[in-house]
């Protein structure tokens, strides 16, 4: 299929046919345009980062190398060729790079460039978030913050602004399906239910560069707008299930500040402004770092087929390993997120502190009267198969007094929601342990007790 | 002048305009023909049949290569031949190149290498330390053995004694760029091969002995690594190799590039290794006797692993004086990736081994752990009155200054004051902890095989006086060809403007050697300056025939040449001297003097200086999770007269972090079979942004180098990434306030490990 979008200021098109061609791709081996490099090929190092910047006008630092080319039809994109001015004048972020020896070897300059580019466009000045999806091995980084601060003084040059003008439609080919609305693709899927739905593409782009697989069918996801809607519904938020990590992460900060931080954890900056909540629910992974939290909060999940719909609290969508109640045909359309759930706590252990996968993911949301526990909702990622609740031990802390000695006593009994396996990023025991000093930890965190390790500095 | 001035990276605006080249961004014939290797499925085994048809049946697959089909010697092998490229029936650990494919593009090789049908009789593999032991599987004939004094019975009169054990992961370099290598085939049976290697002389050999020809056919160049931390020392061999046999059995351009993935489970990484000790000491600290024994996994092959545990050995001592010693070395063999260079050469492993008995001892004795390392430095230089003490290897330690350096981290870091605040925080908090270290640093420079001590440089000055400089270091982001130019730029009296520096070029310097050892400045730089010299005097001898003045007054500076009644423009003198027919172009060639080794007696003078630092590092740890922060570090670094400050803070800001790295969150994981699980940046976690330290103060210790050494400087390279392991022994005084057992904290401290060692701390037993 072809492809239309703006690279670097000018109209583009490519031709894609398979759909999985990824722009990582197409800017090295097809155009020519080396300056953006591959790393690592799944999205975690960073050195492929471009600026998409799509209809809101706001850039977004993306890893090309897992991003399909039917996903910026339409888009704006800037790699790092496109960074400096016409007349060749540098960017802040280029000329500060330079003046604080940001750079050794180089190879993820570009990808830093880039990334550091997008924060600068959009005021950001949490350089531990904003580039913690760039990995360099010879730095150390703090020449590289030290660029990004020196930058921010400096106003964003006028050749970053995209020109919106638009690009040609995107049309859909025999194999390819771009739905613009969710009435669309509810049609075509269940006509089609072999298909492949992408929309985010962060975990799909894998399978794809390291497992080489090839798609019968692929539907993107990203043109269907009312997918993509976050809707106050006052008790609750409807949040449509392309919905990026990014523009979920908006909307909670100001409920849950504790969901909050742990997204700032989920993946990278690249990652989160590519990947959605319905694709973290859809593909049930045992580790996603959502999942947890919302059922923690009695999240209520929206499945479509066809013109049917069915609810369902959102633990109970989750199977067994990788298999979900979803009916042929059927995707997941939205979520119903609570909005009062102000005892929600999330905590993560993973093996490095940023852009990891979780080796433990609990969420806590307990409610107590009068000094009893009325009721408890816990979740895990990381112990079981599946994303799940701990129901014996909600059951056992309900009716209790609030108080340490009752999670003291307490916490074993996750032993019998749980028993967590051995694998590259933790042992059981360590799982185990771990997930139950998360119910200490709440107890000492909702009683103003010092636990947070990012809040300790020199 | 431009000498020790912080200018920026040669490539500086390259690399921030994504206009710098690396391997794969060389612009190449539409004919190009892409590699990929197929690996070996078990760690070891016996290949029965192959069956490669599904595999050349791929559309777009032009060859298929297996062991039998290669023309000549199979083997690329950096030491002992014992490496083929491609197995030959006997399989010798996961990830083993057993046939390589050659196609249209990247993806197609990589799909088609999938594609294979094997049957192999599958061997019980050699995984563990403890097995390579129990079945004496080895290199060399038995362990190593250095020793001084009489430590068995030195230990036995010991005030107390100590024992423990130390076991510490391996490290994937994860250079940003992975391995490549282009061949261009060319006429009468010429390679032209761009690389990603610190060896281009060495990938000049394989390439030569894998095609039989002789090495004036092949010329290997290299612009710049993406990286290379001794990742690229020996490693790029066989995709350079891989690349010149497709190459000339196809005649088309071939170019070969890992996949993240595969180049994990291919490539060596640093040496895992186990150290036990035993230490006898005083009631102060001071230790009378000392025996560690080193167990080294080294792989299936012998690759670097010799010299890697040597240089441990080496490092045994760090910075202090140990009167009775014995280092025994075992260098195991394991049907895993063959262990290879990494920043530090075994060094950081040696290293580690005594600044953690260095911790127990402070431990047991209740003594503040700066105070019982002062106890047993080596004395300062300035403080030598008779005969300097000497290292476990007879070398006499005649450059010391970390008493002084030490002294000075002390006072800049105020590291009494804020250990008394750290106690203090560790009374009033359960749940997160804090802990502080000092550990010094003294690193040996010179490469151990002494004749590698060589370097050669060509300077060639056009007549319209721009200059031109190659030698036979690489460029892998360290800045060597940026320092080699300032030396240049101060030797020829021209501005920097003035000069560039080449692509690293086998057929410009011949027989270099690897860009390692941290020794590029100290050796290329040194070769630079002769040539220059050579240079000079021709020209001053042309001023000075022309004007009638005395050599010895003629100046060269700032783009002029300079005499007692004449100062003539540099372009001008060039224009002259070519007119006059003066030879433009010299080499020159450098070699250390002043060292000599006997790795089998251990006993001589390895390296011509020590390179030395000190940090103070602190952290804080949460007991409920084992999670941790690097807070703070101070670095005092010592590269002598420094070429290049800037250059040289980001060799030591970068080698902390890797380090520190090393020690904590990049942990290796393989399976019962031999498989490596964490074989991308997915599973393998490298230090990210936010896990450099909150503060970073680091700062050189400009004294000049007291070896005649490139303008009094010293090599930078590899010693700061031993600042990490403060990181190290900061978690480990953490958890030792969580109870009143020494810990035993094990690398690398993750999360899981620390929490663990508080267990142990406390008293509750768990077995690391």
């Amino acid at each position: 299929m072809k492809i239309s979008f703006r690279l670097n200021g000018a109209s583009v098109s490519a031709i894609a046919p398979t759909g999985t061609e990824t722009l990582l791709e197409y800017l090295r081996q097809d155009i020519g345009l080396c300056g953006t490099k591959e790393g690592c090929n799944e999205g975690d190092c960073g050195a492929c980062s471009v600026i998409v910047t799509g209809k809101d006008g706001v850039p977004q630092a993306m890893n090309a190398c897992i991003l399909f080319l039917p996903q910026i039809q339409g888009r704006s994109v800037r790699t790092v060729e496109g960074i400096s001015g016409p007349d060749g004048t540098l960017h802040p972020v280029q000329e500060a790079m330079i003046a604080q020896h940001g750079a050794q070897c180089g190879f993820c300059t570009p990808g830093f460039i880039t990334t550091m580019a997008a924060a600068h466009a959009n005021g950001e000045n949490d350089f531990d978030t904003a580039l913690a999806g760039n990995l360099c091995r010879c730095t150390g980084y703090a020449p590289i913050v030290r660029a990004a601060e020196l930058a921010n003084q400096k106003p964003v040059p006028k050749w970053m602004q995209e020109n919106p003008e638009l690009v040609s439609k995107i049309e859909s080919s025999e194999t390819i399906f771009c739905p613009k609305s969710a009435d669309e693709l509810a049609h075509w899927y269940k006509e089609n239910p072999s298909a492949t739905l992408v929309a985010g593409g962060t975990d799909i782009g894998l399978w794809v560069t390291k497992q080489m697989r090839d798609f019968s069918k692929l539907a993107f996801l990203g043109h269907a707008e009312d997918l993509r809607q976050i809707e106050d519904c006052g008790d609750y938020l409807q949040v449509g299930a392309t919905v990026t990590i990014a523009a979920l992460m908006t909307a909670i900060q100001p409920l849950y500040p504790s969901f909050y931080a742990m997204l700032l954890r989920y993946g990278s900056a690249q990652v989160r402004n590519a990947a959605t909540i319905g694709g973290n629910i859809a593909n049930g992974s045992p580790i996603g770092d959502g999942p947890p939290a919302l059922i923690a909060l009695g999240t209520t999940l929206i499945l479509r087929q066809g013109k049917n719909y069915r609810r369902m609290p959102l633990e109970d969508y989750f199977l067994a390993y990788q298999k979900q109640d979803r009916l042929s045909g059927e995707f997941v359309e939205s979520i119903e997120l609570r909005k009062d759930q102000v005892n929600l706590r999330c905590y993560k252990l993973s093996k490095r502190f940023d852009q990891d996968i979780s080796a433990v993911c609990g969420c806590i949301n307990i409610r107590t009267e009068d000094k009893i526990i009325k009721s408890a909702r816990i979740a895990f990622g990381g112990m079981a198969a599946t994303p799940a609740r701990a129901k014996i031990t909600e059951q056992a802390l309900v009716g209790m007094e609030w108080s340490l000695q009752t999670f003291e006593s307490t916490k074993s009994v996750l032993l019998k929601d749980f028993s967590p396996m051995s694998d590259a990023r933790a042992s059981a025991a360590y799982r185990s342990e771990s997930a139950q000093n998360m119910l200490l930890r709440y107890f000492n965190e909702i009683q103003g007790a010092a636990i947070n390790i990012l809040e300790v500095h020199p | 002048m431009t000498l020790a001035k912080p200018l920026p990276h040669d490539a500086a605006f390259q690399h921030v305009s994504g206009t710098a080249r690396y391997v794969d961004d060389i612009p190449t014939p539409a004919s190009t023909l892409h590699l990929a290797f197929g690996l070996s499925p078990v760690a070891k085994g016996e290949i029965k049949s192959l069956n490669l048809t599904a595999v050349r049946n791929v559309k777009g697959v032009h060859l298929v290569l297996e062991a039998k089909d290669l023309p000549f010697t199979n083997d690329v092998s950096p030491s002992a031949h014992d490496e083929p490229l491609l197995a030959d029936k006997l399989l010798h650990y996961a990830g083993q190149p057993i046939f390589l494919v050659i196609a249209e593009s990247h993806l197609i090789a990589r799909k088609a290498a999938k594609m294979a049908e094997f049957e192999i009789v599958e061997g019980v593999p050699i995984l563990s330390i403890k097995q390579a032991l129990s079945s004496d599987s080895r290199f060399e004939s038995g362990p190593r053995v250095y020793s001084k004094g009489a430590p068995d019975s030195a230990l036995a009169t010991a005030t107390h004694r100590l024992d423990g054990s130390l076991n510490l992961g391996g490290q994937e370099h994860f250079y940003l760029e992975g391995q490549a290598a282009l061949a261009l085939p060319g006429e009468h049976g010429d390679m032209v091969i761009h690389a990603s290697t610190q060896h281009p002389t060495e990938i000049q050999h394989k390439v030569a002995e894998a095609l039989n020809i002789a090495q004036h056919a092949v010329k290997v160049e290299v612009r710049r690594m993406g990286g290379g931390f001794g990742g690229k020392e020996s490693q790029g061999n066989a995709l350079a190799v891989a690349c010149a046999i497709a190459a000339m059995q196809t005649g088309l351009p071939c170019k070969m590039r890992y996949d993240r993935d595969d180049d994990f489970i291919i490539t060596g990484k640093r040496h895992d290794c186990q150290i036990d000790y035993e230490v006898g000491f005083d009631q102060h600290g001071r230790i009378q006797a000392l025996k560690f024994t080193h167990y080294f996994r080294c792989g299936w092959a012998q690759d670097l692993s010799l010299p890697v545990a040597d240089r441990a050995m080496l490092h045994a001592d760090n910075a202090y004086d140990l009167p009775h010693v014995r280092i025994t070395s075992h260098r195991l063999k394991t049907n895993t990736q063959s262990a290879t260079a990494f920043r530090g050469f075994g060094g950081p492993q040696g290293m580690i081994g005594i600044e953690r008995v260095m911790d127990h001892i402070s431990h047991f004795l209740r003594l503040d752990p700066t105070a019982v390392r002062l106890k047993n430095y080596y004395p300062d230089m300035s403080e030598i009155n008779e005969a300097p003490a000497t290292t476990p290897y007879n070398m006499p330690v005649t450059d010391f200054i970390l008493g002084e350096m030490t002294q000075s981290i002390l006072s800049s870091s105020s590291y009494s004051a804020r250990k008394a605040s750290v106690a203090k925080w560790n009374a009033e908090n359960s749940t997160l902890k804090r802990g502080i270290a000092l550990s010094p640093v003294k690193f040996g420079i010179s490469f151990t095989l002494t004749h590698l001590n060589q370097a050669g440089a060509l300077i060639q000055i056009y007549a319209d006086g721009s200059v031109l400089i190659n030698h036979g270091g690489t460029e892998m982001g360290q800045g060597l060809f940026q320092k080699v130019a300032q030396v240049a730029s101060r030797a020829l009296g021209v501005t920097q403007s003035m000069i560039r520096a080449s692509a690293t070029d086998t057929s410009k310097v011949p027989n270099t050697s690897a860009t390692a050892a941290s020794s590029g400045s100290d050796l290329n730089g040194m070769a630079v300056q002769v040539a220059c010299k050579v240079l000079q005097q021709r020209i001053s001898a042309h001023v000075s025939k022309q004007q009638g003045c005395p050599e010895d007054l003629i100046l060269f500076s700032e783009n002029m040449v300079t005499g007692p009644n004449f100062k003539l423009p540099w372009l001008e003198v060039i224009k002259s001297a070519y007119e006059n027919r003066i030879s433009l172009s010299a080499t020159g060639f450098y070699k250390t003097p002043s060292i000599e080794w006997d790795r089998i007696k251990g006993q001589g003078r390895p390296f011509l200086y020590f390179a030395y630092g000190v940090s103070v590092t602190e952290v804080v740890i949460d007991v409920l999770s084992g999670e941790n922060r690097i807070l703070r570090c101070d670095i005092l670094h010592d590269c002598g007269n420094s070429l290049n400050p800037a250059l040289d803070i980001g060799q030591v800001e970068g080698g902390f972090v890797q380090g520190a790295g090393w020690l904590t969150t990049e942990e290796l994981v393989w399976d019962d079979s031999g498989h490596l699980k964490t074989h991308a940046p997915s599973t393998y976690k490298i230090p990210a942004c936010s896990d450099r330290p909150e503060v970073f103060n680091v700062s050189l210790w400009n004294a000049p180098n007291s070896e005649n050494t490139i303008y009094r400087s010293k090599a930078v390279g590899e010693p700061p990434l031993m600042h990490g392991i403060s990181a190290f022994l900061a978690i480990s005084n953490a958890v030792s306030a969580c109870g009143s057992n020494y810990p035993h904290l094990q690398a690398p401290a993750t999360a899981e490990e620390i929490f663990f060692a508080i267990k142990r701390a406390k008293g509750m037993t768990h077995e690391f």
